[in-house]
C-alpha cells in the first residue's frame, strides 16, 4: 500500500525553521518507520537525516515521535499507526538536523546520578551472593536503553528543561535497589534535589513512551518514596 | 584540530570499553572514539550469555572450555589462544559481577547458567551449563556495566566522532611503520580532528551489513578492519564468517541460541526434529555451522516450511515461565517482526550472517601483526570481533564473541599501557589528514554519479548467494569478479548531502568503501581454500584437508588487483586434530 509519510525537516544549513515534507511511499503492513525513512533516504533524498544503528530496538538510537508518540523507528509498524504516518525528532531537545536531536545534555544528566556500583568492600576470588528476589528487586529498571523516549515525552521536562527526567530517575532506581550497592544514599540525595523527583507530576506519558515497557512512573515513586523514608 | 593523548580507543563495545577501564586503571590519558554514543554499540545485541567454567549448576573446567572452542572451530583456533579465553572467562564474569551486572541467579545466589551450542562436558560426552546470563540481554548487561564503570572512572569519550583514518608514523604499517593516532570525523560538524598518540586499539566490531540477511546493526560496516587493511595490516581467516542458525525469516534479527539452550526445537515442514540426522547427540545444540547447514540442506532437499526457504524454531512446549523469565526479549522480537506468537506457535527461522571469525590478525597480547612470521606493528592493536586471535578458528561457539570481548579487551588495555609508559610520543606530520580530507572533499563535491544504496544492496545480494553458507569454485570466482566491478563503480559514486552538518549520507557512503574491502579479502580469501572447515563449506571440497590446509590465511590489499593471500600456521597446544562430530 501507498503511505503519506510526513517528516518534520530542518538543515541548519539551508533552512531557516522546521517545516513538513510529505513523501509517497509503497510499504507493507509489517514495514516498520525506520524501513520508510531508509526509503527516502536511499531513494528520494539521500540527505533525509536520522540515528539508527541496531533496528531492532535495543540500541536505543532511533527515538523519535511518530504520530504524536515517542516510539522506536525499527519498533513500529505500518500496520500500528495507518496509511497516514508523521515523523518529527523527539520534543524538548534541541534540533541538530532533520530528525537528530541534540543528546548531550541527556547523557549529562544520566551521569550526574552516579549510573554504576558503588560497593569497595575487598574483591573475593568468587561472585557476591543476591537471591533471587533481590535481584528481582531491580530487574524492571535494568531495561533501559537510554533512548530518551521517556524524558523528551514529559511535560515536566519541557516545562523545566533542568529537571533531571525520567531516564536518569529509572537509571538511578537500577543502583539504589540493587542489594550489593552501597551509595543509595548518595543518590537520593541527589535526587531529592529541586531538580530531581520532585518535578514528576505523574501523567504516566514516560509510560506510554517507554519502548521496553518499563514502569518509569511507578520507578520514579518507588525512588520518591525512599527519599521520604530516609528524611522521616 | 589536533588533540594529544597516551592512547586512542577506536569504538565503544565491550572489548574497547573494558580496554578503557583498563587504561583508566593504570592512569594513562585516554581517548575513546565511536560514530555512536557507547550505549549503541552492537555488544548491547547479544542475548544468550557468556560462557564460563564457574560449575555452578554441574561440573565444569575451563580445560573443557578450552577444548570445545577448539573443536568448535573444526581445530583452526589458535590453542594457546582458546586456553587464554578459557582460564580467563572465568575471572572476568566474576569482576563483571562485582562491577554489578544483574547476572540472573540460582536459588542459593550464584550467577546461573544455561546450556549453549556445542558446550559440554568431559569433551564432548554432552551439553553443560555453561553460559551465564541476565536473561536474553546479556549483551545489554555487559555493554551497560562497562560504560557505567567508565563513568565512574571518569574515562574520557568523544561521542559520534567517526574515525576515517589510522596515522603512522615512519611509513604504513605494511612497511615498519608505528601506530601514531589517528583522524576522526566530527559527525555534528564535519570538523576533522586529528588525535595524535602512542597506542591505538582498534574495536570496531564486524562487517555483517556486506550481507543482505544478517543479525548485525547498520553501522557494522568493517570499519576498523578496512582502515587497517588499506594501510598494510593483512586481514586473517576472511572466509571463516559464521552464519546464525536462528535469524528471523526475511530480516535475519537474531533469535539468541539460548531459545535452543533452554530446549526450544528445530523442526522442518513434516514437524521433524531434523537435527536428529545430522548431530544425534547435541541435536539443536549442535555447533551453529552445522546447524545452518542442516537448515539449508533440508530447505534445498523440499523439507522447509511449505516448501520455502525457512524452517521452524518450536519454543511453545517450555512454557510461559521459562519463557517470559529467561527469553522475554527474543520472543517480543518474533511479535513485533513476524506477528507470531512464540508461546503458541513455532517461529520461522533462516541463516543469518553474524559473526566474523577473521579480522585483524593479533598475538596473545592484542598487538596487531602483518606478516605469517609475527611481526608486530607498534603501537597498534585490535581486539573483539575486528580483531582475530584467533580463539574461534573457523567457526566460534555461542557466546564465546562475549568471552573474547572480556578477556582481550581487558588484555589490550593492560598492553597499551605498558607500551605506552615505555614509548616516546610519535611524531604526527602537520598534514596527516590531508589523503582522508581530499577523499571527503572529493566525495562530498562529486554530485552526479550513481547512489552508493543501489552498490549495496547488490553487495547484500551478492554475498548472501555466492558467499554464503555453501561455497563453490563457480560462485567464488563470480564473487570476486563482481565486487571487483561494485568496486569500479563505486569510485565513482555520488553524495546527495553536501552538507557539513551531520551528514549521513557521506558517512554511510564511506562505510559502504569499508565493506567492500572486506567483501573483497572474504570471497578472495574463500576461493583460495580448496577445503571445507567449519563454517566454510565448499561443496566442491567438502572435506577438511589437514595436510594441505591447517593454517590461517593472511589477506593483502593489493591496489588495483586481487588481494595477495600468505599462510600462517596453526598453533596446536593440547588437541590434535579429529573428525568431528556431535
Amino acid at each position: 500500500m501507498q503511505v503519506d509519510l510526513r517528516i518534520l525537516r530542518y538543515d541548519p544549513e539551508r533552512d531557516d525553521a522546521p517545516h513538513w515534507e510529505s513523501y509517497a511511499v509503497e510499504a507493507g503492513p509489517m514495514d516498520r518507520v525506520l524501513n520508510l525513512l531508509h526509503a527516502v533516504k536511499d531513494t528520494v533524498d539521500g540527505t533525509l537525516t536520522f540515528r539508527r544503528s541496531c533496528a531492532h530496538g535495543i540500541c536505543g538510537s532511533d527515538a523519535m515521535l511518530i504520530n504524536g508518540r515517542n516510539r522506536l523507528a525499527c519498533k513500529v509498524r505500518v500496520e500500528q499507526l495507518g496509511r497516514r504516518i508523521s515523523v518529527a525528532p523527539l520534543g524538548g531537545m534541541p534540533v541538530v538536523k532533520d530528525l537528530v536531536v541534540d543528546m548531550d545534555g541527556f547523557f549529562a544528566k544520566y551521569r550526574s546520578v552516579m549510573p554504576f556500583l558503588v560497593n569497595d568492600a575487598p574483591a573475593s576470588a568468587r561472585e557476591s551472593r543476591q537471591s533471587q528476589a533481590e535481584r528481582e528487586r531491580f530487574d524492571d529498571t535494568t531495561k533501559c536503553i537510554l533512548c530518551a523516549a521517556c524524558t523528551t515525552s514529559c511535560p515536566s521536562f519541557w516545562a523545566q528543561p533542568s529537571y533531571v527526567g525520567p531516564a536518569a530517575i529509572v537509571q538511578a532506581h537500577r543502583f539504589i535497589f540493587d542489594s550489593r550497592d552501597t551509595a543509595a544514599d548518595d543518590r537520593l540525595e541527589i535526587l531529592a534535589d529541586q531538580d530531581g523527583v520532585w518535578r514528576c507530576r505523574t501523567t504516566f506519558n514516560c509510560v506510554t513512551a517507554c519502548p521496553r515497557e518499563i514502569n518509569v512512573t511507578g520507578a520514579i515513586l518507588e525512588v520518591t518514596r525512599a527519599i521520604v523514608a530516609r528524611h522521616g | 584540530m589536533r588533540i594529544e593523548t597516551d592512547a586512542v580507543v577506536v569504538g565503544a563495545g565491550g572489548a574497547a570499553l573494558w580496554a578503557a577501564l583498563e587504561l583508566a586503571r593504570e592512569g594513562v590519558p585516554t581517548a575513546v572514539l565511536t560514530k555512536l554514543y557507547p550505549t549503541r554499540s552492537h555488544t548491547g545485541a547479544a542475548q544468550g550469555g557468556v560462557c564460563a567454567a564457574l560449575g555452578n549448576l554441574e561440573e565444569d573446567h575451563w580445560e573443557w572450555h578450552m577444548f570445545d572452542t577448539v573443536k568448535g572451530g573444526d581445530y583452526l583456533s589458535d590453542q594457546d589462544a582458546a586456553e587464554v579465553l578459557a582460564r580467563e572467562a572465568i575471572e572476568r564474569v566474576v569482576e563483571l559481577e562485582h562491577m554489578g551486572l544483574p547476572f540472573n541467579r540460582t536459588p542459593d545466589g550464584r550467577i546461573d547458567q544455561r546450556r549453549f551450542g556445542g558446550h559440554t562436558r568431559d569433551f564432548g560426552e554432552g551439553p553443560v551449563k555453561r553460559s551465564c546470563f541476565a536473561a536474553d540481554r546479556t549483551g545489554h548487561m555487559i555493554l551497560q556495566t562497562l560504560y557505567q564503570q567508565c563513568i565512574k572512572a571518569g574515562v574520557r569519550f568523544y561521542d559520534e566522532y567517526h574515525v576515517v583514518d589510522l596515522v603512522f608514523e615512519g611509513g604504513d604499517a605494511g612497511d615498519g611503520g608505528r601506530a601514531a593516532g589517528v583522524v576522526a570525523y566530527r559527525i555534528a560538524d564535519g570538523e576533522l580532528h586529528t588525535f595524535r598518540a602512542k597506542a591505538v586499539l582498534i574495536a570496531t566490531g564486524g562487517y555483517g551489513r556486506a550481507w543482505r540477511i544478517t543479525s548485525n546493526a547498520y553501522t557494522l560496516a568493517g570499519d576498523g578492519m578496512a582502515m587497517a587493511y588499506r594501510r598494510g595490516v593483512p586481514l586473517e581467516d576472511m572466509e571463516f564468517y559464521q552464519f546464525h542458525p536462528t535469524g528471523i525469516y526475511g530480516i535475519g534479527i537474531l533469535l539468541s541460541e539460548a531459545a535452543r539452550g533452554e530446549g526450544g526445537y528445530l523442526t522442518n515442514r513434516d514437524g521433524e526434529r531434523f537435527m536428529e540426522r545430522y548431530a544425534p547427540r547435541l541435536m539443536e545444540l549442535a555447533p551453529r555451522d552445522m546447524v545452518s547447514r542442516a537448515i539449508y540442506l533440508e530447505v534445498r532437499d523440499g523439507r522447509g516450511i511449505g516448501g520455502r526457504d525457512y524452517v521452524h524454531l518450536d519454543v511453545s512446549h517450555l512454557g510461559r515461565k521459562v519463557i517470559e523469565e529467561k527469553l522475554p526479549d527474543i520472543t517480543d522480537f518474533a511479535r513485533i517482526y513476524l506477528g507470531v506468537e512464540p508461546l503458541k506457535e513455532p517461529v520461522p527461522i533462516q541463516p543469518t550472517a553474524h559473526y566474523a571469525m577473521g579480522g585483524i590478525p593479533t598475538d596473545l597480547a592484542t598487538r596487531v601483526i602483518r606478516d605469517p612470521e609475527g611481526t608486530v606493528v607498534p603501537g597498534l592493536f585490535a581486539a573483539g570481533e575486528a580483531a582475530c586471535v584467533s580463539v574461534h578458528g573457523a567457526n566460534r561457539l555461542g557466546t564465546n564473541s562475549l568471552v573474547d570481548l572480556l578477556v582481550f579487551g581487558r588484555r589490550a588495555g593492560i598492553g597499551m599501557a605498558a607500551y605506552a609508559r615505555g614509548a616516546a610520543m610519535p611524531e604526527v606530520a602537520p598534514d596527516a589528514d590531508e589523503p582522508v580530507r581530499a577523499e571527503i572533499e572529493g566525495l562530498r563535491g562529486r554530485r552526479s554519479g550513481e547512489r552508493p544504496q543501489a552498490i549495496r544492496a547488490e553487495l547484500g545480494l551478492l554475498m548472501d548467494a555466492n558467499v554464503g553458507v555453501f561455497r563453490d569454485e563457480a560462485l567464488l570466482s563470480e564473487a570476486v569478479r563482481r565486487i571487483a566491478e561494485l568496486r569500479d563503480r563505486y569510485a565513482a559514486v555520488a553524495v546527495q548531502d553536501a552538507g557539513t552538518t551531520f551528514n549521513t549520507d557521506l558517512l554511510e557512503t564511506r562505510e559502504l568503501g569499508y565493506l567492500l574491502d572486506c567483501a573483497e579479502a572474504t570471497a578472495a580469501s574463500a576461493l583460495a581454500r580448496k577445503e571445507s572447515r567449519g563454517a566454510h563449506s565448499r561443496e566442491d571440497y567438502p572435506e577438511r584437508d589437514d595436510a594441505g590446509w591447517l593454517a590461517h590465511t593472511m589477506a593483502y590489499r593489493r591496489e588495483g588487483e586481487q588481494p595477495e593471500l600468505r599462510y600462517r600456521p596453526v598453533t596446536i597446544t593440547r588437541f590434535g586434530p579429529k573428525p568431528r562430530t556431535y
